[in-house]
């Protein structure tokens, strides 16, 4: 049985806590007495059986519809959707889940007799696939069957002559799809929801979106507006996502929800990497002579070579549920299945809230963690990881470890690049650098060629980077990097420090002596459900 | 009188090009430049006064002179030995404090009637710069016949003298010259995007010109290689300054350019503004211009290699900015300038002065501005008429925001 999360009360006999730092770890020592340590619940128990819970699932649908059987004829236009490379965060080792639902799926099809098939990457503004990508997240069976036929490729959210304009909500937004999809009888998107942001109507609002719809809630407005966008019920993010839903729905948009969860199994348990998702106090003599071999070995290590180790890790994850149907039915018992394993109760805020940021991102996967996503981890999607309150009180002080180097991948973030050396050598104000610079980039027709034919994020990707953050830019008083290097940290607008000792006692300026503190024990996921 | 001369010595013009290569400035220490006593020059006619420099600044044209870049091609519009200094702030044997307009028009030169260009109040484009009553010479500071602003005397034609105000400082008077250069050059731009190449003494009076002066239509870029460059630069009004290596990245950003293999632009600025004259720097400025955009050669440029494919094949204008002139509609360049340098607070841009006795240490301080945080260097001949009374001169460094006792005099 898989203990739960829970909170830890730093004491004189709390060993050394762990922190990831970017493509190396750390562990350090917190104060005794006034700190807590929020850890992740250990991995729930995966199914037996995938492939007969997706079965079950696709026979079985939520919200009172058909099995999707008896949605599939012959002669109908099939879509199948499915999330890029953005989750799970690391990849999961073959068969990825994706493939196990998408051959589900394309069996049902085949013994129904549907023969006009198109699989699509809903990627939004993402960098597109490449073809291993592809392959590792679809299988080879399926991508050597679909791909060379031109029926499985990445989604073009700049090819005006493949999107289609639906309408619009009450409040204006536009609503501009994926024309295929939208014009399909059918489309069958399959989730893999590794935190509760992802899925619902989101998936198919914003995985298929053109920026002309993106804009509409990818903004300062919205996501100041969104506590937390890991809470749909209190997400201006989501109900925008719900709003444009009903409207895809009203459109005759036909979406057949596929949603899953996976467990915490992060590093697994065997491994020198297992260690990772251990309590620091239940180490063995082995375990702590594995993490001092390991991060000495890695220590010693050129960045390129330790970013390949890591990069090249694949999870182990178990498969905890599958649900399928209609949209909101289906993502309402997914987010339950995600909180199952990732929430964790917590008593009030903290002053300072301390967190390790690894090596990896949504929009880093085989990539450089540049500084804009370095904010983006940090105070995005670790500070969102709430529910109720942030974890760290309004004026509070977020103390992130990375080493937040001055470093872009070329090809992946070109704009990335122009953002930080023009946009935030000017300003880091999230609102005056929408309303300055976003149409700029957005509209840039170098960057929509490097997104269309090379493997680049959108030029307007940087900005959402930056927006995501802006709540916990908003919130705290003050941001502290710990080990980054000092231009790029300044350039962020934080305030760079060579210990975590020095980070405390310049949070002192900000929140007094004795301010209490809570550490993010993140990875594996784990979210504050803060009382 | 003292004044530093430049003479017509091959060899020493042989080893001040190889001692400039090894180090910017070195020149003056190898090269045909030495500190003399000579008579003061005649008057050369009717019209013509005598001047007691103040300042004198150093100008890149100087320093390329004195190093022994300078192209051949002026070799008939000067005449040997010339004091060098054609930035000067001085007193008329009447009293008056005058800035010089340095160009030897046709007025200067007593030739009547005037050129085409002279009389379309184009001086800086005079055609009889080697005719007439003087020596050849385009400007004082080139002219055996004038001497220039690097002595104790020189003489100036009326019509080349401009009456300085007096809430105006030494120090900002003689900024005026090289100012009026930028105003001259921000008056050759009404484009949208226009970036300027280079953030010395040219390069940042050009940018104040440019957005004092308000003349281009949209915000404009500049290069600048060092921090100090660079903070003056977004100081004086660059909407966008970074660093050489960076104006290709950034002008992709703010035409929305596309790139070609080679990393060439497609797009690029209306205008380019290359205030440093380097083979690189105009390889640059025709890379970042747009098809049908100009390039403007502010800097002196002198020899050099470049591709001209791109300015064939893109329609690029590559085109020459001198000096200064008059304009029906804005009046004389030299008067915007001044305007300008007290709307700015130019003077500011001063950084150092040194007596003529330290010319070795003025030339290389001006060679090395840049690097060493500063940007104008001028000789303060002030100190120069005090000496001849008995007092010690300075030398005054505002870079490092000390006043040190400088060397005696010799004489």
């Amino acid at each position: 049985m898989p203990r739960p999360g829970f909170v830890l009360e730093v004491d004189r006999s709390t060993p050394p806590i762990l922190f990831h730092h970017g493509e190396s770890l750390r562990l350090e020592r917190l104060p005794a007495g006034r700190t807590r340590v929020l850890y992740p619940g250990e991995p729930l128990e995966p199914l037996d059986d995938p492939e007969g819970a997706i079965r079950d699932a696709l026979e079985s649908p939520l919200g009172g519809g058909p099995p999707l059987r008896a949605l599939l004829r012959a002669g109908m236009r099939l879509t199948i959707c499915f999330d890029d490379i953005s989750l799970p965060l690391p990849s999961m080792r073959r068969p990825d889940v994706r493939q196990r639902v998408i051959e589900a799926v394309l069996d049902l099809a085949a013994e129904a007799g549907v023969d006009d098939v198109h699989l699509i990457a809903a990627l939004a503004l993402h960098r597109r696939m490449t073809e291993a990508e592809l392959r590792h997240a679809v299988g080879d069976r399926v991508y050597d069957a679909f791909a060379p036929h031109g029926l499985l490729y990445n989604h073009d959210a700049e090819d005006p002559d493949n999107l289609s304009l639906l309408g619009t909500t009450p409040q204006g937004e536009e609503v501009e799809i994926n024309k295929r999809a939208a014009e399909s009888d059918l489309v069958v998107y399959v989730n893999i929801n590794l935190v509760a942001m992802d899925g619902g109507h989101k998936s198919t609002a914003t995985g298929l979106a053109s920026y002309r719809s993106l804009r509409h809630h990818h903004n300062v407005t919205t996501m100041l507006h969104s506590r937390s966008f890991m809470d749909r019920h209190h997400s201006e993010l989501h109900s925008s996502n719900w709003r444009m839903g009903k409207v895809l729905r009203d459109a005759g948009v036909h979406v057949f929800q596929i949603e899953t969860t996976l467990n915490n199994d992060t590093f697994g348990t065997g491994g020198p990497m297992a260690v990772l998702q251990k309590r620091e106090w239940e180490w063995t003599a082995r375990d702590r002579a594995s993490f001092l071999a390991m991060k000495a070995g890695l220590d010693r290590l050129p960045l390129k070579a330790r970013r390949r180790i890591f990069q090249a890790w694949q999870a182990p994850y178990g498969v905890t549920s599958v649900q399928a149907g209609e949209v909101e039915a289906v993502h309402d018992v997914t987010v339950e299945s995600v909180f199952r394993q990732q929430l964790v109760p917590i008593e009030g805020q903290t002053d300072i809230l301390t967190m390790g940021l690894p090596y990896i991102c949504p929009y880093n996967v085989g990539s450089v963690m540049n500084p804009i996503l370095v904010m983006c981890l940090g105070l995005g999607y670790f500070f969102n990881m709430y529910r109720g309150q942030p974890l760290v009180r309004g004026g509070g002080v977020v103390i992130m470890s990375h080493p937040t180097t001055w470093e872009f991948h070329p090809v992946h973030h070109p704009s990335y690049i122009d953002f930080f050396e023009q946009v935030l050598a000017d300003t880091t104000d999230p609102l005056e650098i929408e309303t300055r610079y976003e149409k700029q980039y957005a509209e840039d027709e170098w960057y929509r060629h490097l997104y269309r034919t090379s493997y680049a994020y959108h030029g307007v990707h940087p900005f959402y980077m930056w927006y995501w953050g802006c709540h916990g830019l908003e919130h705290t008083g003050k941001v502290i990097v710990v080990g980054g290097e000092t231009r790029s940290v300044r350039r962020l607008g934080f305030t760079p420090a060579s210990t975590l000792a020095d980070a405390l006692e310049m949070a002192e300026d900000v929140v007094g002596r004795h301010a209490t503190i809570t550490h993010l024990h993140n990875p594996p996921l784990v979210m504050a459900d803060v009382k | 009188m003292k004044a530093l001369v430049f003479s017509r010595r091959p060899a020493r013009y042989a080893a001040a090009m190889v001692a400039g290569s090894l180090r910017p400035g070195r020149g003056a220490r190898y090269g045909p430049l030495s500190l003399r006593d000579v008579d003061p020059p005649d008057l050369p006619g009717p019209g013509w006064r005598r001047l007691r420099p103040r300042l004198s600044g150093i100008c890149g044209s100087d320093l390329a002179t004195i190093d022994g870049r300078s192209s051949r091609y002026f070799e008939p519009i000067v005449s040997f030995p010339f004091t060098p200094g054609h930035e000067v702030v001085g007193d008329l044997d009447d009293g008056r404090r005058v800035v010089v307009i340095p160009v030897l028009h046709c007025a200067a030169r007593g030739v009547n009637p005037p050129c085409d260009m002279c009389q379309q109040g184009r001086i800086n484009l005079c055609e009889r710069v080697a005719f007439g009553a003087l020596e050849p010479g385009l400007q004082c500071g080139f002219c055996e016949s004038t001497g220039g602003g690097w002595s104790q005397e020189m003489v100036v034609h009326e019509s080349q003298v401009v009456d300085v105000p007096d809430e105006l400082t030494d120090e900002e008077a003689v900024l005026v010259e090289p100012t009026a250069c930028a105003v001259h050059a921000a008056h050759q731009v009404a484009d949208d995007v226009v970036a300027v190449i280079g953030s010395g003494a040219l390069g940042l009076l050009t940018i104040a010109a440019l957005s004092g002066l308000g003349t281009p239509r949209g915000p404009f870029i500049a290069t600048a290689k060092h921090p100090d460059q660079q903070r003056w630069a977004k100081e004086l009004g660059a909407d966008t300054v970074c660093a050489p290596e960076e104006l290709e990245r950034i002008v992709r950003s703010a035409t929305a350019s596309l790139v070609l293999g080679h990393g060439q632009l497609t797009c690029g600025v209306d205008a380019v503004i290359d205030c440093v004259g380097t083979a690189d720097s105009i390889a640059q400025a025709i890379r970042v211009c747009a098809p049908r955009g100009t390039v403007h050669l502010v800097g002196m440029p002198g020899v050099t290699t470049l591709d001209l494919a791109p300015v064939w094949q893109r329609e690029v204008g590559l085109r020459g900015v001198y000096a200064y002139d008059e304009h029906d509609d804005r009046g004389h360049d030299f008067a915007t300038a001044i305007d300008l340098i007290r709307g700015l607070d130019l003077g500011r841009l001063v950084s150092a002065t040194y007596p003529l006795a330290r010319y070795e240490d003025a030339v290389e301080h001006a060679a090395n501005a840049g690097r060493r945080g500063a940007v104008k260097v001028a000789f303060d001949l002030r100190a120069d008429r005090a000496t001849r009374t008995g007092r010690s001169q300075t030398v005054y460094d505002r870079t490092a925001a000390t006043r040190t006792q400088g060397d005696e005099e010799s004489s």
